[in-house]
């Protein structure tokens, strides 16, 4: 694969000068990602940061098709654009090569465009779905999805006297994809970019649809110090909250394994959306998040066929 | 060669589509849509068309799949009926305002609640304002004709807009009909390649479709978008001239039956207009000077032509299978009446609402809205302006 050095003197698909804040996880897991794709790319969006930052008229921060439709349908129009392309090459209109891409939030993939998404999945298209999963409906002002973390303090679960944050866990949306039993799906870490860089190559690869989930953390809504998001996606993974994994037809395979127990409020501490936690009154919280994150570890240790530690 | 065959409004559609060879074709079943994919599956199945098919998971995704391969630069279509429709509604006007010459039938039904499977115009009155050029269509023979047609209309480049063609369900889509088609050559050549100038899959012109466009230039769009809907007028008399040479068939944006001389006159939509036809014959039997106006083209609304047609009629009645919960009547109703204020005479103008959830309009009550349209005549006055036709009360 290439180092990082060659990388860096790819032409981006993506632009400088977007709109997205400093240090926002979606302009780098983007950029990550499209260095993966040789041929010519159309990206479809979903409504979001990554959409109206990037595309304000009359300027575009984008060298490639895009297209943005709606906020829940970027999988459906993406279906369109490849049954298209499938049309056209078919009947000999078309000579070039293109690739499929379909880039939405954890708003627009978890939940609004579930069903959308599903409904690409199920169908084979050859087409890469990336969720920007910042754990929140970050473009309307900080307001919680199911992607969202237990106890996060957001703007439609705000910690209150009587309710401290949100008070459901996260939905596991990468299990969900993998029992569609599409031929690939993922969880990675910008942070970790040569394993993110793999996972796009083979998700671009595989004959069919394929899901990547990407943490991209959103200094706003977590309320961190813009400079920490390298460590705050570091310890994301170090603590297993977000483990790095991937499924290949149906074969779960663990990417990372971190060497030692780190707690979960190792990551927590850092952001500002998790404050009200460490008062003394919610410290169960952190227990039941820690239980979780345990919980889950376990299953998917057994899932990838690992021994349990 | 032309041939006369026996269809159903829902197979006369199929079978045009069969004959535009769409790229892409998006299917999701709803009553009494669901016969017109199912046709068209298997020509997928048996290979008579070059489409891919794509079987989505809702009406929202079909319209929004049908918007991203027109994107892409391909010809598509989808087709639907009442909530399915309602379920589009957010994507209907993305379609419209990326001038995406998508070309789509809906077999018109009541939308819910309460469920019902029959017809009224609610489901394509809902859409009206979204930017589709709708076509009405009496019976299968135009819902054929309009087919063929809206392709050419939608993908002129001083249209470019998508184009709704609407027929009524169950008493068309389901309904055995003889019916004239068009060899699939002269279809074929009728319609032309579409040649876009702008598309996705264009990889040495790449585009970005669908920004955010804020308040220096989203007015400028509309007002764009409103200049379309307005040549689409001359484009459509074009279109329609040149089917009028292929198959002898004549179109414009209504058919004006019987109205030259006529003082009473009724402005009505799709099927029930041949009901009404029937009835104006037998009052002209009778020496009344009765007439009819069945509108076409609702969008754009041809309010000037409208007018000029029944200028001289001194009682008019527009009869709507749609209720709009204003107060004020139907859909069709509020522009005929505004688009007479201008004229120099008379007209009184009254609302009949009538066939919602499939009720049957029978010749006796159309033959009602003359009998009041007479009374009107000579009086000079009428007891209701909206009359709920057909309906216990
Ligand atoms: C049908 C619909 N509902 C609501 C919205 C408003 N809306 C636009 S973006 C957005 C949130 C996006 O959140 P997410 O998908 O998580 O992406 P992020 O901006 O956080 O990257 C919402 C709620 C919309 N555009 N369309
Ligand atoms: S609000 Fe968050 S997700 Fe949106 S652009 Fe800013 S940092 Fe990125």
């Amino acid at each position: 694969m290439a180092n990082l050095k060659e990388l860096s003197k790819k032409e981006e698909i993506l632009t400088g000068g977007h709109r997205l804040c400093a240090g926002c996880g979606h302009g780098i897991a983007t950029r990550m990602i499209l260095n993966a794709v040789d041929d010519p790319v159309v990206v479809g969006c979903a409504t979001g940061c990554l959409e109206v930052a990037t595309t304000i008229y009359p300027y575009t921060a984008w060298r490639c098709s895009f297209i943005h439709n709606a906020f829940e349908n970027a999988a459906a129009t993406i279906s369109g654009v490849e049954a298209a392309y499938r049309s056209l090459k078919k009947q000999g209109k078309l000579k070039e090569n293109f690739k499929f891409i379909a880039f939405g939030g954890d708003g627009g993939t978890y939940d609004i465009g579930f069903q959308s998404l599903s409904g690409a999945m199920e169908r084979g298209h050859n087409m890469v779905y990336v969720c920007l999963d910042n754990g929140a409906y970050m473009n309307t002002g900080i307001q919680r999805s199911s992607a969202t973390p237990r106890g996060a303090d957001t703007t439609t679960s705000p910690a209150g006297t009587v309710i401290p944050g949100k008070q459901q866990f996260r939905k596991d949306l990468a299990a969900i994809m993998a029992d569609h039993h599409i031929p690939y799906v993922a969880q990675a870490s910008p942070n970790n970019w040569k394993d993110l860089y793999n996972k796009a190559k083979k998700a671009f690869e595989v004959d069919g649809p394929a899901f990547i989930n990407v943490m991209a953390p959103c200094p706003r809504g977590w309320r961190y110090n813009t400079p920490d998001i390298a460590d705050i996606m570091r310890l994301a993974y170090e603590t297993r909250y977000w483990p790095l994994f991937e499924v290949e037809n149906g074969r779960w395979k663990l990417n990372y394994k971190p060497k030692k127990y780190v707690p979960v409020e190792e990551w927590l501490k850092l952001q500002g959306r998790f404050r009200h936690l460490f008062n003394p009154e919610n410290r169960h919280i952190i227990d039941e998040i820690q239980a979780e994150v345990d919980r889950r570890w376990d299953m998917l240790l057994e899932r990838c066929g690992e021994k349990k530690e | 060669m032309n041939k006369r065959v026996a269809l159903t409004g829902n197979e006369a559609v199929a079978q045009a589509m069969k004959q535009i060879n769409p790229d892409v074709v998006a299917a999701y079943p709803i009553t009494p849509q669901t016969e017109i994919v199912q046709f068209f599956s298997s020509f997928v199945a048996n290979g008579q068309v070059d489409t891919e098919f794509v079987t989505v998971e809702s009406e929202h995704s079909a319209m929004s799949a049908t918007v991203g391969a027109a994107a892409a630069g391909a010809r598509a279509m989808t087709a639907t009926s009442a909530n399915g429709l309602a379920l589009m509604w957010e994507v209907l006007y993305i379609a419209a305002s990326n001038r995406l010459p998508i070309v789509m039938p809906v077999v018109n039904r009541a939308l819910s609640a309460p469920i019902n499977i029959h017809c009224d115009h609610s489901d394509s009155m809902g859409a009206r304002d979204s930017g589709w050029i709708q076509l009405y269509s009496e019976n299968a023979q135009e819902a054929y004709d309009n087919m063929i047609q809206a392709v050419k209309i939608a993908e002129n480049p001083k249209v470019l807009l998508p184009v709704m063609v609407t027929m009524d369900g169950f008493i068309i889509s389901h309904a055995l009909e003889n019916l004239e088609i068009i060899d699939d050559e002269s279809v074929k050549n009728f319609i032309g390649t579409y040649k876009p100038d702008h598309y996705l899959l264009n990889a040495e012109n790449p585009i970005t479709m669908g920004p955010l466009d804020l308040y220096d230039f989203y007015f400028e769009h509309k007002r764009q978008q409103a200049e379309a809907m307005k040549n689409a007028k001359d484009v459509i008399l074009e279109v329609a001239g040149e089917f009028k040479k292929l198959t002898g068939r004549e179109y414009g944006f209504f058919e004006a039956y019987k109205l030259d001389d006529a003082e009473i006159a009724v402005i009505i939509l799709n099927s029930a207009a041949g009901t009404a036809k029937d009835v104006v014959d037998e009052l002209r039997a009778q020496g009344k000077k009765a007439g009819l106006l069945k509108l076409r083209v609702f969008r754009p609304f041809p309010y000037e032509e409208i007018a000029a047609a029944v200028k001289n009629v001194k009682a008019l009645a527009v009869m709507d299978r749609a209720e709009t919960f204003s107060n004020f009547g139907g859909p069709v109703f509020a522009p005929v009446r505004s688009a007479l204020f201008d004229m120099k005479n008379d007209i009184k103008v009254v609302n009949y609402i009538y066939g919602l959830g499939g009720r049957d309009v029978v010749p006796e009550d159309v033959a009602r809205v003359y009998a009041d349209l007479e009374k009107i005549k000579e009086t000079g006055k009428y007891d209701n302006l909206i009359t709920y036709l057909g309906v216990r009360e």
